[in-house]
């Protein structure tokens, strides 16, 4: 049976500019996979535990997030934070039985740059062989 | 403030597996401070609750609320505001709030979501360590203001065991021995002859261990 997976991607304003200058149907051209939804943050240290555990309730099959490089954050410590929460899920994930890759962070530097559509690649690769979100109650 | 960390996830599951309708129920006082069942931690573990039993097949309502206080019984009240709208309360708070809701509410099934530590302070963001045992009878002005009861592997009442080494505990290398510091510390504040006083056998029914411990004030019951 096939599956296309549901990945809620979490993406902060610096790391999504190609996001702004080429548009949906730029970044699909540019092989960005259909089965991602980009949600646009103004800094990835505003995202929230909560957050991210809601596209999980709400259906995702993965998450992942992308921001700034480390030491390299506009707001100085955003994407270390945002880190530090994705960490957080991937220990709530394994306490509850559920595959801890089902979300990722990436820190990319601004701009454009293949390695946000590499991202994006990586997780739909990802989450396809690892099938349905188990809290969606379907079988792989 | 009283330190307290969520349970894991299956243990908090396993308590509510009969359950259709929780109140996850917060509290603002320490457990807030430390991020262990404040209102946040409240919205992350009722998300986990519902997520953890969709993954098991079953349904469940969660009702997300915060008291005040849960070891007060003027703000426990406020539980009544959820009457008849859950099965089953998962309390956040440390354990005085669990044990409060069961003495107010001799019906209602409650259990707790985290295990209440210690009583500590917060050293850096996301770390804190225990500080006072509430034992009962203070002797911090014996010993610099800090305590042997809480802070010593051996709880010892006369100086170090003797297996320290670099001033750090034999039992555990990542603490401080708290007897060298209370050594370092009366020097410091000119003090040092305290180290020469021999403390008495202790009477430890203050602690606890004559039963549960009350504290009665004439001049402020009604």
């Amino acid at each position: 049976m096939s599956f296309t997976p549901d990945i809620q991607a979490f993406t902060c304003h610096y790391t999504s500019q190609q996001t702004l200058a080429e548009g949906e149907k730029g970044l699909k051209e540019d092989g960005l996979p259909g089965s991602i939804t980009l949600n646009r943050l103004v800094c990835t240290g505003k995202l929230q535990v909560s957050t991210l555990l809601k596209a999980f309730e709400d259906g995702a099959d993965g998450v992942y997030v992308v921001g700034c490089p480390i030491d390299q954050c506009h707001n100085v410590m955003g994407s270390q934070r945002a880190a530090k929460r994705v960490l957080a899920i991937k220990k709530a994930l394994v306490e509850l039985d559920v595959e801890p890759e089902r979300i990722e962070m990436y820190h990319q530097a601004r701009g454009f740059h293949p390695e946000f559509i590499e991202a994006g690649q990586k997780m739909d690769k990802r989450i396809t062989e690892l099938g349905p979100c188990p809290f969606k109650g379907e079988s792989k | 403030m009283i330190v307290a960390e969520r349970k894991p996830m299956n243990e908090v599951l396993g308590m509510v597996q009969d359950a259709k309708r929780i109140l996850v129920l917060g509290c603002r006082g320490c457990v807030t401070v430390c991020s262990a069942g404040g209102e946040r931690e409240v919205e992350i573990l009722a998300s986990l609750l519902r997520l953890g039993m969709k993954k098991q097949g079953k349904e469940v309502e969660t009702i997300e609320g915060t008291l005040v206080r849960q070891c007060d019984k003027e703000y426990i009240d406020g539980i009544d505001q959820w009457d008849g709208q859950y099965d089953a309360i998962v309390s956040m708070a440390c354990g005085v709030g669990v044990n409060f809701i069961s003495n107010l509410l001799p019906t209602a099934k409650v259990y707790p979501a985290v295990n209440t530590t210690f009583f500590g302070g917060s050293e850096e963001q996301g770390v804190w360590s225990e500080q006072c045992a509430g034992c009962g009878d203070c002797i911090l002005h014996l010993t610099g203001g800090l305590c042997p009861v809480a802070r010593c592997a051996k709880n010892l009442m006369n100086g170090p065991c003797g297996g320290s080494v670099d001033g750090k505990c034999e039992i555990n290398p990542k603490v401080e021995c708290i007897w060298q510091s209370i050594h370092d510390r009366l020097g410091r504040i000119d003090s040092q002859e305290m180290m020469n006083r021999i403390m008495p056998i202790r009477d430890w029914s203050t602690a606890g261990h004559g039963g549960p411990r009350k504290v009665l004030r004439d001049d402020l019951t009604i």
